[in-house]
C-alpha cells in the first residue's frame, strides 16, 4: 500500500485516473497504455532486455473515490490493483492510495519483471505517486535530466 | 561554460560543461553576475554529505540575469536581475501553501532516496548532494532554475549585487535563526555560536528584532572582531564558556542560544576522531555545549547544518530545563521582501561580511583557503566572468 496527499479535490485526481492514458506521463519507466473501451486498456512496458504486456480491466468504479483494475486472462505479468481517494482532514486536500498486486512468472518474463520492477515493485508505484502530485500541484514533473554535468559523471552518462 | 565541479574529498576544479538549458515548461535561465561560497559548501568539499557525486556542480547562493524562461513562466522576464533562493519551491503543496518553503513537497526528483535516509524529504536544493535533488549549481557561468514565478526575486534597483547576493541563503538563514529565538525585544540575551557568515547574520538580526545583549562565540579573532562591530560582546570559544556566559549573565544563562556552527565544530578530540573514522557523521561540540548553556525553558535555534547522527548529544539537559528547540533548513522565499527592504533602507549592509573577491577560475583556491579560515577569509565572493 503506498499513499500520498495531494492537495487538489478528488473528483480531479479521480478524472485523471480514470483517463488511464494520463497514466503514462506519471510513470517514470518507458510505458504504453491505450485505451480499448471505457473499462478496458491494453499495457505494455518497456526495458532494454523485452517487453511485458497485459490488458486491464476496470472491475470496481465510484466516481470520486475508487477505481479497481485486474488484468485479463493470458497476460504476461497477472496484477490486480486498486486506488482510492479519500478527503484529507482540513486542506490538506486528498489522499490517494494505491495498493497491487501482481504474480509474475518465472523464467526470463520473471527475471525481466523483476529487472523492471526493482527489489521493491512498491517504490515504483510510490514514485509514480509523486510525480502524479508534482504534476498535479505544480503543474510538472520535478527532473534534473539533461542539466549540465562535470567530469566524470558527463563522459558516464554520454551527455556532456 | 565555466563551472566549479567537485572531483572528491578537498578537490575542486573548474571544468567546462555543457550550458544548462530549459527541462521544464516553468524553469528559467540565468546567467550568473555574482555567486558566494557557503559555509556548507564547505560540509560537501569536505566530502561528509552523503549522496554527492564526483562531477556536481555546486553553489547554491547566486544572482544574476534571466536570459531564457520556459513556456509557463508568467511573471519573471528575461533580463529581469534576480536573486535566487537556494531552497527550490514550487508555490503550490501545503508546505509552500504554508510558507514552509524548504520543505516543499514537489522539488525534489529523488524523494524516495531522502525519504530513505531521513523519513521524509525536504525540498530540492542547488549545488547540495544527490539526496536534496542534485540540481546543478550556481558556482557557473549559467545555471537553470527551476519554478521561476516562486522563488527568485526581481532586484528593481541599482543596488549593487554584494548588497543582495546574500538573500539566496545566509542573510536569511541568519535572520530565521534569530527569529527563531522568540526575542523579547529590550530583555532577550541571545548567545551566537560560530562568527561566520550565517552567525554574523544571526547576530546583526538578533539587534534588529529587539535583544538587549548578543554574546558571540567563535575562536577565530577577525570573526570576532566582525561581530563585535555589529555591538555584539565576543568571547573565545572553549571548555569556559559555560561560566563565562553565566557571568554575562547575572547567573540566568541566555535565553536563545544559536548553533550557526553546525556539523565540524571543533574542540572535541572525540568528535575529530570518531568523523574522521565515519563511525559518526557530525561533530556536534557547539551543539552540545550551547544544549548546555541555554537558560531554563530558553529556546535553541540551530540554523548550523547537521546531516546525520550525533553522539553524546545531552538530551537530558534539553528535556529537563524545558528547551524548545527550532530548526530546519531556511524557508528563504518567506524572508525576501522583507530583508531586501532591510538593505535597500541601509538597516543592514550584508556586503560587510566580504572578505575575498575572486574570479571563479580560482574558486579550488578559494575553497581550499574559506576551509582552511586563512587570510582572514570569512566570505569569499566568485565572479563568473573572470
Amino acid at each position: 500500500m503506498r499513499a500520498v496527499t495531494i492537495r487538489r479535490p478528488a473528483a480531479e485526481l479521480y478524472a485523471f485516473w480514470r483517463d488511464v492514458e494520463n497514466l503514462q506521463r506519471v510513470i517514470k519507466d518507458p510505458v504504453s497504455i491505450i485505451a480499448l473501451s471505457a473499462d478496458e486498456s491494453h499495457w505494455k512496458v518497456t526495458a532494454p532486455t523485452g517487453s511485458v504486456e497485459w490488458d486491464s480491466l476496470i472491475i470496481n468504479d465510484e466516481p470520486g473515490a475508487l477505481i479497481a483494475w485486474r488484468s485479463r486472462e493470458g497476460a504476461d505479468v497477472r496484477n490486480a490493483g486498486s486506488v482510492r481517494f479519500v478527503a484529507a482532514p482540513g486542506d490538506e486536500g486528498t489522499e490517494v492510495t494505491v495498493a497491487l498486486e501482481y504474480d509474475p512468472l518465472g523464467g526470463a518474463l520473471g527475471k525481466l519483471v523483476a529487472k523492471l520492477t526493482g527489489d521493491d515493485p512498491g517504490l515504483q508505484v510510490y514514485i509514480a505517486l509523486k510525480r502524479l502530485k508534482a504534476l498535479l500541484e505544480s503543474g510538472e514533473i520535478p527532473t534534473t535530466e539533461g542539466q549540465p554535468v562535470g567530469e566524470p559523471q558527463a563522459s558516464a552518462k554520454g551527455k556532456k | 561554460m565555466k563551472a566549479a565541479v567537485w572531483m572528491g574529498k578537498k578537490k575542486m576544479e573548474v571544468q567546462t560543461v555543457a550550458d544548462p538549458s530549459i527541462l521544464n515548461p516553468r524553469d528559467c535561465i540565468v546567467k550568473v553576475t555574482a555567486t558566494a561560497i557557503c559555509g556548507s559548501d564547505v560540509h560537501l568539499y569536505n566530502g561528509l554529505v552523503p549522496t554527492l557525486e564526483k562531477g556536481d556542480i555546486l553553489g547554491h547562493e547566486f544572482m544574476g540575469e534571466v536570459v531564457e524562461v520556459g513556456s509557463a513562466v508568467k511573471t519573471t522576464r528575461v533580463g529581469d536581475r534576480v536573486v535566487v533562493p537556494f531552497t527550490i519551491a514550487c508555490g503550490a503543496c501545503s508546505h509552500c501553501v504554508r510558507t514552509e518553503w524548504s520543505c516543499c513537497d514537489n522539488t525534489n526528483p529523488n524523494a524516495h532516496v531522502a525519504e530513505a535516509l531521513i523519513g521524509y524529504s525536504p525540498a530540492g536544493l542547488f549545488g547540495f548532494s544527490h539526496m536534496s535533488g542534485g540540481y546543478a549549481g550556481g558556482q557557473a557561468e549559467y545555471v537553470r532554475v527551476p519554478f521561476a514565478d516562486v522563488g527568485p526575486i526581481k532586484i528593481e534597483s541599482d543596488i549593487p549585487d554584494e548588497k543582495v547576493l546574500f538573500l539566496s541563503d545566509v542573510f536569511p538563514t541568519g535572520y530565521m535563526a534569530a527569529e527563531n529565538c522568540n526575542i523579547v525585544p529590550g530583555r532577550s540575551v541571545v548567545a551566537v555560536w560560530g562568527c561566520g557568515p550565517v552567525g554574523q547574520f544571526a547576530i546583526r538580526s538578533a539587534f534588529l528584532l529587539g535583544a538587549a545583549k548578543v554574546i558571540a562565540i567563535d575562536s577565530i579573532p577577525e570573526r570576532r572582531a566582525l561581530a563585535e562591530k555589529a555591538g555584539a560582546t565576543a568571547i573565545p570559544s572553549g571548555d569556559d564558556v559555560m561560566e563565562t556566559l553565566k557571568a554575562m549573565t547575572g547567573g540566568r544563562g541566555p535565553d536563545a542560544a544559536i548553533d550557526a556552527v553546525g556539523m565540524e565544530a571543533h574542540g572535541s578530540t572525540y568528535d575529530d576522531v570518531k568523523q574522521a573514522l565515519k563511525l559518526e557523521t557530525d561533530r556536534p561540540f557547539a551543539l552540545r555545549q550551547a544544549m548546555r548553556c541555554v537558560r531554563k525553558a530558553g529556546t535553541l535555534s540551530v540554523p548550523g547544518v547537521y546531516a546525520g547522527f550525533l553522539d553524546n548529544v545531552p538530551f537530558g539537559t534539553v528535556m529537563n530545563k524545558g528547551v524548545t528547540i527550532r530548526t530546519g533548513q531556511t524557508h528563504v522565499q518567506r524572508y525576501l521582501h522583507p530583508l531586501l527592504e532591510l538593505v535597500e533602507k541601509k538597516k543592514i549592509d550584508p556586503a560587510c561580511i566580504i572578505t575575498h573577491r575572486v574570479p571563479l577560475s580560482q574558486a579550488p583556491e578559494a575553497y581550499a583557503m574559506f576551509a582552511d579560515k586563512t587570510d582572514g577569509c570569512i566570505k569569499v565572493v566568485l565572479d563568473p566572468s573572470r
